[in-house]
């Protein structure tokens, strides 16, 4: 299956369950009345946007409308799309493309981090970059195994030590490793945490302090959100980037019907580019963030 | 982040007074404020709709309509019909007598929480006197196998993982070791599958066929946005599932989603997950969830962690210290380290009623542990033993080496002062119980174990307090919040 059949699949399904609703919605009232603006508010909130963030868009949407005299529901769903884009910020592409850089990425538990940080390793590997992968994650029963399982079918080195060492120094022995073998991007996988456990936070600052201090190339820290997490997602963010000060999000699990909303509410509050979408399990189902193309997904394309 | 809802909706009520009595529009105002609480929970769209409505009509009758507190009022039957909604607690596993083995299947999109939930349950059922066996039925994700042994191996189970790809064969396989072993309970422990892979889904239908489960469990995240009644409902449909675990309940999402699952399938909610711990599964409390839901605060919820805590700390030697009525500041190090572990000052401030709104106003200084751990460790070994040798050259040599002034010395010298005459006020309470007709005489092995009572009892006495603020002050403040 072609790489981009994937791609669309997964978003495709996204954006089908969208269109339904919005389609609905259509066929209900042709005119752009107060059905329309319920059902459009609806549809934001279903795509975990947030009650608050949803009403707003409406509100900014209807004065957008009246203001420009958009009369026809396609040309309202038009301008909702350029108002969703705009929300996101620029520079996603520059965390992994850049000269080289030592990336970092965390998340609470299961947001998908692991498996994130294999796809980006074979997809950098096939681009002919030279990759070393750390297992930062010392904790989860297994993660290690599973990255080194990651690291062969991308065919890259790992540094990896053995469950319950010090995550700071497998990092810092990443890194030189890397440094060793001349590696242009150093990707290193750190153990889940609930944003709310103090502990493991200090810890994690612990370690990207170390990572800061030891590396010579940039030091980025990405948050790894899932697609199917609702309001809190936002406090993940919030409470992440205050800790780290984060450079980038990646939105997983885009593949099943959630809509990854709360990716708008991140951009939003914290201006914190996105860098790349999960859409699967497979080592190719790593996609790049196009941010029409993102609110299309939630919107629904009326054009084809 | 956003305040309560109680502290919405009297913000609402506070803009009618002097208006004699609410109106039906009146409710329709505070229903919209319950509206935006709801959602912001993640509660399903649909479901808020249907709940409002209804809850909208119980509000409008007489008893809501003119009583001289509605605020709290129309709290009470939103509080009421969420609990409702949420169901009993039930947390039951259908387990038949004298089947051998009893099956119980775990199912749930990935990163749910399955295979650490599947440890849990284990833990669980071994302590009540069942030999379990958990069978790793999750051949795709690298290493999950892996991960279960671990698990299984640092709960003393046995753990069932099978050769090759084949899902159903090692589902069939573990309960032949189960029969094999004398193990009563099979947990088999299944791959995390999207709801809409096909493939996928009518595996874990054909594991359920070929297994005859007596539960399915399904995992589902606490974080778990809108889709999760798409989620659901096709896991319902497919696998028929007969309760559900919440997991990462932790955290700080609202968990909505419960009351999400409850209105579209109707199965009930069985048992929250929090915490890497294995004996971290807990029975689901509807009242509880409700409040949680409302972003109400949970002090029953923060009392049991505090005491959790406590007990899985090992700190046999400072409980000897409060039994003999004193503590010095290594303890009081140790209690305000956890504290900072059931989350810090900023969590428990938020888990009281009215908390959120503390914090959002800058009332509570979530750094104040900080600083405390960093003046004690500028002293000596012998100062913190004996805390009444610090003399003022010996606080303006701490003040230097924490980079603090000497007034933060004493301070922090004060705030111990306190606590250890708070200590001391209730080991002597305590001792005087003790000491009552009945309890003395008895035999020396009797006399131990009553002072292991004793022990437990001074934990829970000497642990809520946070820099030099007691349980009793945290329930003041809880009162005047109201």
């Amino acid at each position: 299956m072609g790489l981009f059949t994937r791609f669309s699949e997964g978003l495709a399904r996204t954006r089908e369950a969208f269109r339904e609703d919005v389609n609905l919605l259509l066929n209900r009232s042709p005119e752009v009345d107060e059905d329309f603006w319920d059902g459009l508010e609806e549809a934001l909130i279903m795509s975990d946007m947030g009650g608050y963030s949803a009403a707003t868009i409406v509100d900014k949407l209807r004065a957008e409308a009246t203001r420009k005299g958009l009369r026809s529901a396609r040309d309202v769903l038009g301008a909702l799309n350029d108002q969703i884009a705009a929300e996101f910020v620029e520079g996603g592409d520059d965390i992994l493309g850049g000269e080289g850089s030592v990336v970092l990425f965390v998340g609470v538990n299961g947001s998908g981090k692991t498996t994130t940080t294999g796809k980006i390793a074979k997809q950098a590997k096939d681009a002919g970059r030279t990759v070393i992968l750390g297992c930062g994650d010392t904790f989860r029963a297994a993660a290690i195994e599973q990255l080194e399982v990651w690291a062969k079918r991308a065919d890259v080195e790992i540094c990896a030590r053995e469950r319950g060492s010090d995550p700071a120094s497998v990092c810092y022995e990443t890194i030189e490793r890397g440094e060793q073998i001349g590696a242009d991007l150093v990707l290193i996988d750190t153990a889940g945490r609930l944003h709310t456990s103090a502990d493991l936070m200090r810890e994690l600052e612990k370690v990207v302090s170390v990572v800061r201090k030891r590396a010579n190339l940039p030091v980025k820290l990405v948050l790894v959100i899932d697609a199917t997490t609702g309001q809190n997602g936002l406090q993940q963010a919030r409470e992440f980037n205050s800790a780290l000060d984060l450079d980038g999000v990646i939105i997983t699990k885009l593949d099943g019907t959630a809509k990854g909303g709360i990716a708008v509410a991140v951009a939003h509050y914290l201006k914190l580019p996105i860098v790349k979408l999960g859409v699967g399990e497979k080592l190719e189902d790593l996609k790049d963030f196009d941010a029409h193309e993102y609110a299309a997904g939630l919107l629904g394309d009326f054009g084809e | 982040m956003f305040d309560s809802l109680q502290d919405q909706l009297q913000e609402v009520f506070d803009d009618l007074r002097g208006k004699g009595r609410l109106t039906e529009d009146d409710i329709r105002v505070a229903m919209r404020r319950v509206r935006m609480a709801l959602l912001e929970a993640d509660v399903s769209y649909k479901v808020v709709k249907g709940f409002v409505t209804k809850a909208s009509a119980r509000c409008m009758e007489a008893d809501v309509l003119e009583s001289l507190t509605p605020a709290q009022n129309v709290v009470k039957v939103v509080l009421e019909e969420l609990t409702s909604l949420l169901g009993d607690t039930d947390a039951r596993i259908n387990l038949k007598q004298g089947k051998h083995p009893n099956v119980i299947m775990l199912v749930g999109l990935q990163g749910s929480g399955k295979t650490t939930a599947a440890a849990k349950l284990a833990y669980l059922l071994k302590g009540e006197g069942h030999n379990p066996v958990l069978v790793a039925c999750d051949v795709y994700r690298p290493a999950a196998a892996d991960q279960l042994q671990t698990l299984g191996g640092e709960i003393g189970v046995r753990v069932y993982r099978g050769e090759g790809t084949d899902p159903v064969k090692i589902a069939k396989e573990g309960l032949q070791y189960a029969i094999d072993n004398l193990c009563d309970v099979a947990i088999i422990d299944t791959a995390g599958r999207l709801h809409v892979d096909e493939e996928m889904m009518s595996e874990a239908e054909s594991i359920k066929a070929a297994t005859d489960p007596d539960e399915v469990l399904m995992v589902v995240d606490a974080m778990t946005g809108q889709d999760v009644v798409n989620v659901v409902e096709t896991f319902s449909e497919r696998v028929d599932f007969d309760g559900v675990i919440m997991s990462k309940m932790d955290g700080d999402a609202r968990g909505g989603g419960a009351l999400s699952i409850r209105e579209s399938t109707g199965k009930p909610i069985k048992f929250i997950s929090s915490g890497e711990k294995p004996s971290s599964l807990e029975v689901f409390h509807p009242d509880r969830m409700a409040r949680r839901i409302l972003g109400m605060g949970d002090v029953v919820s923060l009392i049991e962690s505090a005491v959790k805590v406590q007990q899985e700390e090992e700190e046999a030697e400072a409980t000897e210290r409060l039994r003999r009525m004193d503590l010095n500041l290594n303890d009081f190090l140790d209690m305000n380290r956890q504290i900072r572990k059931m989350g810090g000052v900023g969590k428990l401030i938020s888990a009281l009623p009215g908390g959120d709104k503390m914090m959002s106003q800058g009332q509570v200084d979530e750094h104040a542990l900080d600083k405390i751990e960093i003046i004690i460790n500028s002293m000596t070994k012998q100062e913190r033993e004996k805390p009444d040798i610090i003399n003022g050259s010996r606080r303006a040599r701490i003040a230097a080496g924490a980079g603090v002034t000497v007034t933060a010395v004493n301070q922090l010298l004060k705030q111990y002062g306190e606590t250890r005459k708070q200590v001391k006020k209730m080991m002597a309470a305590y001792a005087e119980e003790d000491a009552r007709p009945g309890r003395k005489g008895r035999p020396k092995k009797g006399g131990k174990k009553g002072g292991k009572k004793g022990g437990s009892r001074g934990r829970r006495m000497g642990m809520p307090s946070v820099g030099g603020l007691s349980m009793s002050d945290i329930k003041k403040i809880q009162d005047l919040m109201g």
